[in-house]
């Protein structure tokens, strides 16, 4: 039996052996546990999000008016900033290729490329970032500004706060990837921060459709 | 169904067919309002069928782990309600007094679905139990040595766990007979041949015959 197998084998083992220490975890076979753990994780930011949508949506059906945004109480027009919001959009999807890319590169043991990927992918998510904080600021109406502005907030600034844990996120694997963590055998880290911020990416394009575009 | 998000590739490749469906949905929306609503359920429909479909071929997950020099040959067998089927104990005496084997019996718990999605296995634990023990009985009467254990409802799964604890040198899985197989329907024994490097033989156990 391989060494593998012996210390699955050991998992097995009858209570009361002369082990004191609980046995091993007997992983699941499919996949990774870290992996797994980003996937819940994603799953209940779905549920997370989908509770703002929702707020959306049934703010949008009630407001039986002929024009979308609705206007507000002194006859004030919200004007959604689509363009930059295309913009940035187009900012943030490049800055998942960017990460794939620096992925692709360290399992190729190319570890400039993953650097170089990585240090990309942080200067795209801080300049979407900074261009959020720059529409915010020249939007033209408030949180207060009747419920669609404050779902409009509510579901871009939870989408922001998610890109602010993903830059940290990033910033973390930029530095592991500068010292020399991963390679290509060992690099859960990278894969895991990937998926968490091609995650962020998928939201902000529902987000972004949604908000903006419909 | 196949987990869309089960790596960063897998993950990047989900965003870039978010893209494509959001950006068709936009671009018939833009020609007509009802044209986008169309594009919206063909497009979802689609997509919920693609998930919904069996996940791509899995190239092989262990190589086949070959004789263990010096150590005993080792049998996977894995049954349902044909654990104690004549065909099988036949079987496994036969191959094991071929290589004097060691033999480890999975019985997966086999449950209903709402029993599953409940959580309540109790009762298909004690059931798989009580199969695996009189099965024993009946192979150590023989001289034959074997263990047993309880596996996942999913057969595949329960093969791949009792790869990983019991590193077997060949599987044997039975089966009810075609159209009375679950398992056979579900093309058990073709996809452990296609997962699992390792010689996988089959075994029809008819109750009825018994």
């Amino acid at each position: 039996m391989s060494a593998h197998a012996e210390s699955f084998g050991q998992a097995l083992a009858p209570v009361g052996s002369a082990n004191e220490h609980p046995p091993p975890i007997h992983h699941s076979s499919r996949i990774n546990p870290a992996v797994l753990g980003i996937i819940l994780f994603i799953g209940s930011e779905i549920m997370l999000f989908g509770s703002f949508f929702t707020v959306y949506f049934f703010d949008r059906v009630v407001n039986v008016q002929a024009s979308w945004p609705p206007v507000g109480a002194d006859g004030q027009i919200f004007e959604r900033p689509w363009f930059m919001a295309l913009i940035n959009t187009l900012i943030l999807v490049t800055s998942s290729f960017t990460m794939h890319w620096a992925t692709v590169a360290c399992k190729r043991g190319n570890r400039a490329g993953l650097c170089a990927g990585m240090v990309l992918t942080v200067l795209l998510g801080l300049t979407f970032l900074l261009t959020q904080m720059v529409e915010y600021h020249r939007i033209g109406f408030n949180t207060s500004d009747t419920a669609f502005a404050a779902t409009f907030f509510g579901l871009t600034g939870l989408h922001g706060v998610h890109v602010f844990i993903g830059l940290l996120i990033l910033l973390g694997m930029t530095v592991r990837a500068f010292r020399g963590h991963f390679s290509p055998e060992q690099h859960t880290g990278l894969e895991v921060g990937g998926i968490y911020w091609h995650f962020v990416d998928v939201m902000w394009i529902v987000v972004f459709v949604t908000v903006y575009v419909l | 169904m196949r987990n869309p998000v089960r790596t960063e590739a897998d993950a990047f490749r989900f965003l870039l067919r978010t893209i494509v469906y959001f950006a068709l949905i936009v671009s018939g929306g833009l020609i007509n309002r009802w044209l986008g609503l169309g594009v919206f359920i063909l497009a979802t429909v689609i997509v919920a069928a693609r998930l919904s479909r069996k996940g791509p071929h899995i190239a092989p997950a262990f190589e086949a782990s070959g004789a263990h020099p010096g150590t005993q040959h080792r049998v996977l067998v894995v049954a349902d309600e044909t654990v104690n089927g004549d065909e099988l104990i036949a079987e496994i005496v036969h191959r094991a007094s071929r290589n004097s084997a060691r033999v480890l019996i999975v019985a997966p718990a086999l449950n209903s679905y709402l029993r599953h999605w409940t959580s309540d296995e109790d009762g298909a634990r004690l059931a798989a139990q009580e199969r695996i023990d009189a099965s024993l009985v009946a192979l150590r009467a023989v001289g034959v040595d074997a263990t047993g254990e309880i596996g996942s409802d999913d057969p595949l799964q329960a093969i791949e766990d009792a790869i990983r604890s019991f590193a077997p040198d060949e599987i044997v899985i039975a089966t009810h007979p075609e159209g009375r197989s679950n398992w056979l329907e579900r093309d058990l024994v073709a996809h452990t041949r296609e997962r699992f490097a390792l010689p996988v033989a089959h075994v029809v156990v008819d109750p009825d015959v018994d």
